[in-house]
């Protein structure tokens, strides 16, 4: 007992001796409980209809009502199709351009050249969001924007792009890649770099071509940052950058534009529809984090590769 | 060792497609932006019609005087640069006071918070709850509501305390732990002047989020005279509002529309070289935050 209680003295001791770095700690702490977990703890209002009066605790339970509403409506087809697609298509299209831009750079062997697609790749991913959506509506429109000119002198009609569902995908997963692509090469690259050079020698005095090197040399070592970002990004699947879409969004290409995320805004916000709002974006939370789980897990067994 | 020609050929031929490979890119990425550019020095009739295809047709600054001249332009900048200074310095000292502490092996409970905020990188309350308890705690239409629910971004917080574990011996903070260096000593004599590559990229990092930042802004302000860059932007670019001053007096209505297409291009100009100036001073030290930040706690 009394040895207890020495053992728990002795840990009282270590943790006021170090009371500064507790004092340190109190505000970025605080600001976690309350920006963090306090959504969190508002969660609850999924399940509740939601009086600001009453508050996240005091309002009425509903149970699962607000989500019932939400599978029964006839948009949650539509929009969970659009997330999901839109998800989908940027990890099959643009996951792979960094690391085909890597190995590019890695290839070259004029220093200049290299340093120049590097620094120039990067640019982009500094421009806002805001003024890339202006350069697209800008180049994309239909009198005097420069890909319909171009259209125009190859004798074809200018297509209004933004305001086409079908031709959506394609112009936000493009100028996405155009916009990140440098950017999110860089880990490659100094994964890329820290390869063992030993291992190409060795690689070439077999007889292996640049492009076998690549392929079993270079590619099998970036292949667990490949299996890291890759989690990461299933860890984003249902979020698809949607401070981009709701920028790009118009009523007539709302068909194929509006995804869960922007939905939430849209009803959360806007209309102050907030316990429903807060069910659809939970269920959104819940299949993200479900895929996190299921894709480290995965990974962890098969690749040996895994967050945690 | 003597190559057969056919081999050197074949490494000659990878070396041309790599190069080809390497110019379709630069002209990709780059053609985008010296268009915007030069369409902004531009005659905006020449720019629609299609004559202007890389370098400026009948040069003049009009649009750049036409953004001088507007009020709403210049408040968004003001706003901007308030956000972002304020922004980023709450940023980094919030960060370090965490990063620091969480660095230290001898702080008991250290795993346990570690989790807890490696956690909410992976799980949010989303942003209605986020908006909610923003409002509640009165917020709304305010400066802070620009400064203070972003304050921590954790990756950085994680990047931060990586290097601090990595790249400072932990026996020169032992040793001057010995000579009685308090904490908060040890951090500012000690840690932070050997942090400097870390704190500018940090400090990149934070200000460029600030700086472009706009869906804060679209939620929690009301109030147009607090509007930052990007939401002025936005009406101007995307919802076709060119307010403030009135450019009707002196032009047609035809030339009104044209100058706002210039007016457009000027923009994206001017809200863009801020940034772009900003990063090639901190530039070298990318790689360093991006790869430490690929680690984890």
């Amino acid at each position: 007992m009394s040895n207890a209680t020495a053992k728990r003295k002795k840990a009282l001791k270590r943790i006021l001796s170090r009371f500064d770095l507790y004092l340190m700690l109190l505000l970025p702490i605080s600001w976690y409980v309350i920006f963090q977990y306090g959504p969190m703890y508002g969660l609850q209002i999924a399940f509740k209809d939601y009086n600001p009066i009453q508050g996240f605790i005091g309002s009425e339970w509903v149970g699962l009502e607000n989500f019932t509403r939400f599978f029964s409506s006839y948009y949650f087809g539509r929009l969970l199709w659009n997330t999901l697609s839109i998800s989908l298509l940027s990890l099959l299209i643009a996951f792979p351009i960094p690391i085909f831009l890597a190995l590019l750079i890695n290839e070259i062997k004029n220093l200049n050249l290299k340093k120049t697609l590097q620094n120039v790749t990067y640019i982009p991913h500094f421009i806002s969001l805001v003024v890339i959506v202006g350069m697209l509506d800008l180049f994309l429109s239909p009198d005097g924007g420069f890909i319909n000119i171009i259209l125009n002198s190859l004798g074809i009609e200018s297509i209004p792009f933004l305001e086409k569902p079908e031709w959506f995908k394609t112009i936000f997963i493009g100028s996405n890649i155009w916009q990140n692509m440098g950017w999110q090469s860089i880990i490659y690259v100094a994964a890329l770099s820290g390869i063992d050079h030993q291992l190409y020698e060795a690689a070439k005095i077999d007889g292996a071509s640049r492009l076998q090197r690549i392929i079993h040399v270079s590619l099998p070592g970036i292949f667990p940052v490949i299996i890291i970002l890759l989690i990461l990004d299933i860890g984003q699947f249902m979020n698809v950058g949607f401070e981009k879409i709701l920028l790009m969004q118009n009523n007539l290409n709302l068909e194929s534009s509006e995804v869960i995320q922007t939905f939430v805004y849209r009803n959360g916000i806007l209309n102050g529809d907030y316990s429903y709002s807060t069910a659809i974006g939970l269920f959104n939370s819940i299949i993200n984090f479900a895929l996190l789980l299921l894709i480290n897990r995965y990974a962890r067994k098969k690749a040996e590769t895994s967050l945690w | 060792m003597i190559q057969s020609s056919s081999k050197i050929s074949d490494g000659k031929m990878f070396d041309i497609v790599v190069v080809l490979i390497s110019a379709v890119i630069l002209v990709i990425v780059l053609y985008p932006l010296l268009f915007v550019l030069s369409a902004s020095f531009s005659d905006p009739a020449k720019v629609m019609n299609g004559e202007m295809w890389l370098f400026p047709v009948d040069f003049n600054l009009d649009a750049y005087a036409e953004i001088f001249k507007n009020n709403e332009i210049w408040i968004g900048y003001r706003n901007t640069i308030i956000y972002t200074t304020l922004g980023t310095i709450i940023n980094i000292g919030l960060t370090t006071l965490a990063a620091y502490p969480l660095s230290r092996r001898d702080l008991p409970g250290r795993n346990l918070m570690m989790f807890m905020i490696t956690f909410t990188m992976f799980f949010h309350g989303g942003l209605i709850p986020t908006y909610l308890i923003v409002q509640n705690l009165g917020m709304i239409d305010t400066i802070w509501a620009m400064v203070i629910p972003n304050a921590i971004a954790t990756y950085n917080l994680i990047v931060m305390r990586t290097y601090f574990q990595t790249s400072i011996p932990w026996e020169l903070q032992e040793a001057a732990m010995i000579d009685g260096c308090s904490n908060i000593k040890l951090l500012f004599k000690i840690i932070l002047p050997l942090s400097k590559p870390i704190i500018a990229v940090l400090v990149l990092f934070y200000a460029v989020a600030h700086w472009n930042a706009f869906f804060n802004a679209l939620i929690y302000l009301r109030d147009d005279a607090l509007y930052p860059l990007q939401l002025i932007l936005r009406q101007i670019l995307l919802v076709n509002q060119l307010g403030g001053t009135d450019a009707a007096g002196q032009f047609g209505m035809d030339e009104k529309i044209l100058l706002g297409q210039s007016v457009k291009y000027a923009l994206v100009v001017v809200a863009s070289v801020p940034v772009l100036i900003m990063y090639p001073f901190v530039q070298k030290h990318f790689v360093k935050g991006v790869m430490i930040g690929s680690i984890k706690g």
